[in-house]
């Protein structure tokens, strides 16, 4: 493959599309297959082939549209008219709109969603650019969109140090939540001495309700590997490793169709776009560890041992996969860098705010009247996103509060509603972006009860390797348990405080110093709420069953029996 | 050999490049108490309680993991690290059944000594009191998972020193549990050398000798160094 070769790749599938009178795109990313996308799709390609209007319209499964909860979602794109996106389709329906384009009939309007849809309007897309809009199961398509062209730029014009700069200039930073500079990553493993070095993608996405990594590498796979290429010629790298997730496997699925499809045609491999770079990727599951998703566990991983993390430093620049300089950035992060490499990093320096540039998508969850996948520039209001683009709170109910970093981050309160969305505003009210994860709740949330939620997950997900994290997060669930049922005393809550400093500054690594961000922010600004709950045996929101009596011996020994944290697996 | 010079406890102390600051830190005879360390086995970080302020980091480090680096400043006994190391030793008694009183390494026990150095004379926290059991499957030792603080010690030296890698870890998280082979009984081990060296450097009453009474079970953690040290030298040849 050389570039002459990708030109013509890209027309050769610009033609064929252009073949088609119509495409109708179903969503088949996994929120929409689970509400019955593939049913839709099946059905419209039986009646597609059954009417023999399958040389004219062509039925496309794409990846995810944005508003999953409005699934599935079908997209019709017709020469020179302007796309219409139908939500809740049934094969019935779907059967209909294709009889009206059969017909050159406007399609029925019952559940196309308005040209102006608030949800789709107000995003900014630059990572999820071709997210439902290409299949992502052929590499032509992604190619047609413009798809491995920085990669080929690269490769012939720029040096490595080229790319770094420009990564630099662009100032992304690490999506997976810590907010690292990329450019400054790239740049230590650049300049790191090593035989070998190595890129990893991070795609073990673990944050409950967080599912951006996941559509991501579903609708445009292609994206993350040329990104991973990029850094690869970057830091001078020959091998890349994707981790995904285990729970992931229609992601993982298309990941490695992809990765053949590109190893086929010459975009990976050896001496790719005829330059003297080669570059492999191989995918690694995960086995269902949050711990995983940390970067020296996540290594460990790979490597094939138990997935636990170690200290640092050394930081996986210095010293990473097999000793060698390993550079680890997030999907997100990753797929990012060709939209970069493509218009420029002062373009992508033009987006958002000044301490935070460019786009971030978050997967809106929760009590908000449209949940789905969205991009928007950094610096974007919470009361934008949960408002303006997801359409408020159903059932007339007031907003209480949203939780965004997943269980290492915390809770941004009605009265924050105006902080726009970026690294330090999130870190001044006492959360963090995290991944992108944002979980919104209304007044039928209690807070001890989430916070007693995150502890759980945590306490669970503990790899055990320190005390602090191992033992403090049980101890801290339990005190929380004590809370929400009802029979905790004022000490209980300052052992709880108690805990959550010591197992905050004493963790080895992020999982059990972030564990206790979620009681911390939700004391921070629901402390009356914990009170109420143990002083009043009240809980407001009348999520608590408060029916527990204080635990006498027999309860105690109930408990046991009935399985509390420290019972035997 | 490069040097570096730190303070410590604000004197000025000297390492050699490459040291821990654990290392130094005894050196310079300082006492900071430590669990999963061993000398001779890698460093695991795990018990947290040789945490130690650096200056310049918000968090205590680990003292055996952290390397010693020129003009550190470093506080090993402020009374915050001297509450976190209590808190510590506290939940590692509430998470599994420690009974000093019927226990064979009662007053030989490593745990017990760096609680009464702390001077945890009681636990605050909830005892988690697990129905752990005990495996006696083997023809010389057992091991009592109510005593084991998972500091992985006998993983360690089972895989680094002994070279067999008898020992490891299941499951995740407080149901953590070190086990022989693939969990299986001890005794029905294919792997097992009987050589002893996890019974030796086990800090607890985890793993002790057969037939050793309430106190008996005397450690020589010890013997690790002087069987590195004869193997470099080559000690045990002819």
């Amino acid at each position: 493959m050389n570039r002459a070769d990708l030109r013509h790749m890209a027309e050769a599938e610009q033609e064929r599309q252009e073949r088609f009178r119509c495409r109708i795109m179903v969503c088949a990313g996994t929120p929409c297959l689970s509400a019955g996308a593939q049913t839709v799709l099946d059905s419209l390609r039986k009646a597609l082939a059954e009417s023999r209007l399958d040389a004219e319209i062509e039925a496309v499964a794409s990846g995810c549209m944005g508003p999953c909860s409005r699934g599935p979602l079908v997209k019709v794109r017709q020469q020179g008219k302007k796309e219409i996106i139908f939500e809740r389709v049934t094969p019935e329906l779907a059967r209909q709109i294709l009889l009206s384009l059969a017909k050159g009939r406007r399609p029925p309007t019952v559940s196309a969603l308005p040209p102006d849809f608030p949800f789709l309007a107000r995003q900014m897309k630059v990572v999820l650019a071709n997210s439902g809009s290409i299949n992502p199961e052929r590499v032509e398509e992604y190619v047609a969109a413009g798809g491995y062209g920085a990669l080929a730029h690269a490769l012939h014009e720029l040096t490595p140090d080229d790319v770094c700069r420009e990564v630099s200039v662009s100032g992304l930073r690490g999506r997976g939540g810590a907010g690292y500079p990329t450019g400054v990553k790239w740049n230590l493993a650049r300049k790191a001495n090593g035989e070998r070095k190595y890129v990893v993608a991070n795609g073990d996405e673990g944050d409950p309700g967080a599912y951006m990594d996941r559509s991501i590498m579903e609708s445009d796979p292609h994206r993350i590997l040329e990104g991973m290429a990029l850094a690869g010629y970057a830091i001078g790298a020959e091998q890349g490793f994707i981790y995904v997730r285990g729970e992931y496997y229609l992601a993982g699925r298309r990941l490695e169709a992809a990765i053949r499809a590109a190893e086929r045609a010459g975009l990976l491999g050896s001496r790719v776009f005829g330059s003297n770079f080669n570059f492999r990727i191989d995918i690694r599951t995960g086995a269902g560890a949050f711990v995983c998703g940390e970067e020296t566990s996540l290594m460990a991983s790979i490597m094939g041992r138990r997935g636990q993390p170690r200290q640092r430093p050394p930081y996986p620049a210095q010293q990473g996969l097999w000793g060698c300089p390993t550079l680890i950035n997030n999907v997100e992060t990753l797929a990012t860098v060709p939209a970069i490499m493509g218009k420029g990093g002062n373009w992508y320096a033009g987006i958002g705010s000044a301490g935070s540039k460019g786009t971030k998508v978050y997967a809106l969850a929760g009590q908000v009247e449209i949940a789905g996948l969205i991009e928007v520039p950094m610096g974007t209001t919470l009361r934008e996103v949960v408002f303006d683009i997801g359409g408020g709170i159903p059932g007339g109910k007031r907003f209480k509060a949203a939780q965004s970093g997943g269980p290492s981050g915390g809770c941004i309160p009605s009265g924050e509603l105006d902080t726009p969305l970026d690294y330090e505003s999130m870190q001044r009210v006492g959360t963090i972006m995290g991944s992108g994860g944002l979980i919104i709740m209304d007044e039928t949330s209690c807070m001890p009860d989430v916070a007693s939620f995150f502890l759980d997950f945590c306490r669970d997900e503990s790899c055990g390797k320190c005390v602090p994290c191992r033992v403090g997060t049980v101890e801290m669930h339990r005190l929380l348990r004590r809370i929400t049922g009802g029979t905790a005393t004022m000490d209980d809550l300052a052992k709880l405080e108690e805990l959550c400093e010591l197992v905050g500054a004493a963790s080895l690594c992020g999982l059990g110093m972030t564990a206790p961000n979620p009681v911390l922010s939700t004391l921070r600004y629901f402390r009356d709420e914990y009170v109420e709950h143990i002083s009043r045996h009240r809980c407001a929101a009348g999520v608590c069953s408060m029916a527990e009596v204080p635990a006498g011996p027999e309860q105690e020994a109930l408990l046991h029996a009935m399985g509390g944290a420290g019972e035997e697996a | 050999m490069s040097v570096v010079t730190l303070t410590i406890d604000g004197e000025l102390v000297s390492g050699r490049r490459g040291e821990t600051l654990l290392q130094v830190i005894r050196e310079h005879g300082l006492a900071l108490p430590t669990l999963c360390h061993l000398e001779g086995l890698s460093e695991r970080g795990g018990c947290r309680l040789c945490i130690v302020e650096v200056e310049g980091s918000p968090r205590p480090m680990p003292a055996c993991s952290t390397a010693a680096r020129e003009g550190m400043v470093v506080r090993t006994a402020t009374d915050r690290l001297i509450r976190y190391r209590r808190m510590i030793v506290e939940l590692l008694f509430a998470e599994r059944n420690h009974y000093c009183a019927v226990c064979v390494s009662a007053g030989n026990c490593e745990l017990q000594t760096v609680a009464a150095t702390l001077g945890v004379d009681h636990v605050r926290y909830e005892y988690l009191s697990p129905r752990l059991t005990m495996d006696l499957s083997h023809e010389r030792f057992g091991i009592d998972h109510n005593r084991c603080i998972l500091c992985t010690r006998c993983v360690r030296v089972c895989d680094e020193v002994e070279g067999v890698h008898t020992w490891d870890v299941s499951c995740r998280g407080v149901r953590s549990r070190v086990i022989a082979d693939l969990n299986h009984p001890w005794g029905r081990s294919e792997t097992c050398t009987s050589c002893g060296k996890c019974v030796q450097v086990c800090p607890t009453g985890a793993l002790f000798t057969k037939g050793a009474a309430v106190g008996e079970m005397v450690k020589d953690a010890g013997m690790l160094t002087r069987v590195i040290e004869g193997r470099d030298k080559k000690g045990w040849q002819e």
